[in-house]
């Protein structure tokens, strides 16, 4: 009863022992990808451990207020080395340890030749609500 | 229409379906369709016996089911039996229900659900909210229960530990969504301690109480921590203190102490004093030391620190603490409110804000990050 952040980077995260670009992969590779993170989270809705799973943009960018009476500050067009988020799953279960077997099993999702990309993947807690009882 | 009464009936009334025979979820199935019968027909026609018209009602809700569902199997002549004559103490049928629910085949989460649903009678959009999980999620998370317990036998007696421990879980899961859980597990640990006489039942509803109690002067107005010494005594409810500490004497005075009767006896010593100086903190002491014999648990080694460092000052209370991991939650919060007592300032700004950083939510965080600013700034002011 503890819900965690399952993030998928593009960038920024270690390079996945089986680091091939996806568009370097055969459209049966890609797909049976797919199918395998659409499983695991049909699996986990089954189990009543999922929350919410949404895939991201690669494009994003940074906004800053930039003063009264001025439109916000905007970091350009261009690209930068930003740490993208590729997307994200929130899961909501009984232990940490849990959390973390259901993200290795999501980083044993297929890539190319069929074998498991070994994706880093980053777990992040939830804060929860304030317990009944501080003292 | 009277919703407390129904959803008080309902645990007795699924016992009595069980008990009957009936597949766990399909009795609950049969039972939610009599409550939304008793819904439609109750304002014009409130019955003389509320209990028997529901399990009339949802008995033969439950044989039409069985009939039709027999039928489309063709399989006739299955479920064609009048109900069993002579209903049992429903008493019985309601603990044994409680015993279902927590069954240690089940993860907390789902006896934690389970119960809601099943003794509570709470919707299973009311449990979602309370949990901040989507619904679908928990109707999952609720059928897959009910699937697990479908095959336990009714007749065998559970563990009324396992019980105690989920109704203390759905008691601090604090407050979200539009039901009050505490209340609830209050409400549904009322109900057990009335069908049970075990002194750990009567231990966690007079625990549950205690806390209860002093729930107002937990938080200010704009949702921040208000710790315990710094709570504004006259907001705590002395009804439900007087309540609590009836109970838990009576527990005492039956001599077979458990973790929760010693909880309760920590919880009614702070809720006695008149102000935050006149705590009893040696007896405090005593009783974790009971507790740390009841359970070993470091959680409640860690708490002996603090009433160490309140009984026998902060050096001790430091001592203690050297003896735990330090990994343990909140041990790094204790450390710098026990540093901060010794007059380390810098060392217990420090780990206020380490503390902050590994906080468990955000009202803790703020509070200690709270703690730590105020430090640094009288630090820094003189």
């Amino acid at each position: 009863m503890a819900k965690y952040l399952l993030l998928k980077h593009y960038r920024g995260a270690p390079a996945p022992a089986n680091d091939v670009p996806m568009d370097q992969w055969t459209p049966e590779e890609i797909s049976a990808h797919v199918q395998y993170m659409n499983d695991f989270a049909a699996r986990l809705e089954k189990t009543g451990e999922f929350v919410d799973g949404q895939a991201l943009a690669p494009e994003g960018t940074w906004v800053r207020y930039d003063g009264e009476g001025r439109p916000p500050v905007t970091d350009g067009p261009f690209a930068e080395t930003k740490d993208l988020i590729a997307g994200w799953m929130v899961i909501d279960v009984d232990s940490y340890e849990r959390a973390v077997e259901l993200a290795g099993e999501l980083s044993a999702a297929p890539g190319a030749g069929g074998k498991p990309i070994h994706e880093w993947l980053e777990l992040r807690p939830f804060y929860g609500v304030s317990p009944t009882i501080t003292e | 229409m009277d919703e407390v009464l129904l959803r008080s009936l309902t645990p007795s009334v699924l016992a009595v379906l069980v008990r009957r025979g009936a597949d766990f979820a399909a009795a609950e199935d049969a039972v939610q369709d009599a409550l939304v019968e008793a819904v439609r027909v109750w304002p014009a026609d409130p019955p003389r016996d509320p209990k028997g018209w529901l399990v009339t009602v949802a008995w033969r809700k439950f044989l039409d089911a069985a009939r039709s569902d027999a039928a489309r199997r063709r399989r006739q002549d299955l479920v064609e039996e009048e109900p069993a004559p002579g209903p049992a103490p429903a008493v019985v049928d309601t603990l044994q229900l409680y015993f279902l629910c927590a069954h240690p085949s089940l993860t907390p989460s789902s006896a934690v659900a389970l119960t809601l649903r099943a003794v509570g009678g709470l919707t299973t959009r009311q449990i979602a909210q309370a949990y901040l999980v989507p619904e679908a999620t928990m109707a999952q998370r609720i059928s897959r229960a009910k699937r697990t317990v479908s095959g336990v036998r009714f007749d065998q007696p559970g563990d009324v530990a396992t019980v105690l421990r989920v109704l203390y879980l759905v008691f601090n899961e604090g407050y979200s969504g539009d039901v009050d859980l505490a209340a609830e597990a209050i409400r549904l640990t009322r109900q057990l301690a009335a069908a049970s006489d075990h002194p750990e039942v009567a231990g966690l509803l007079a625990l549950m109480l205690l806390h209860h109690a002093r729930r107002a002067a937990r938080t200010a107005p704009d949702g921040s921590l208000v710790p315990l010494a710094e709570q504004d005594r006259g907001r705590w409810d002395t009804k439900l203190i007087a309540e609590g500490v009836g109970i838990l004497q009576a527990a005492l005075a039956r001599d077979r102490l458990g973790e929760f009767q010693a909880q309760a006896a920590i919880a009614a010593l702070h809720a006695d004093a008149p102000t935050a100086e006149e705590t009893d903190w040696v007896q405090i002491v005593e009783w974790y030391d009971e507790l740390t014999r009841l359970t070993d648990s470091p959680v409640v080694r860690l708490n002996r620190a603090v009433a160490v460092g309140e009984a026998d000052g902060p050096r001790a209370g430091l001592a203690a603490l050297a003896a735990l991991d330090a990994s343990l939650p909140r041990h790094t919060a204790v450390a710098a409110y026990l540093h901060e007592r010794d007059g380390d300032l810098t060392t217990a700004a420090r780990l206020y804000t380490e503390a902050a950083q590994k906080a468990p939510n955000l009202a803790e965080r703020n509070h200690l990050t709270r703690q730590a600013a105020r430090i640094n700034s009288r630090r820094d002011g003189g």
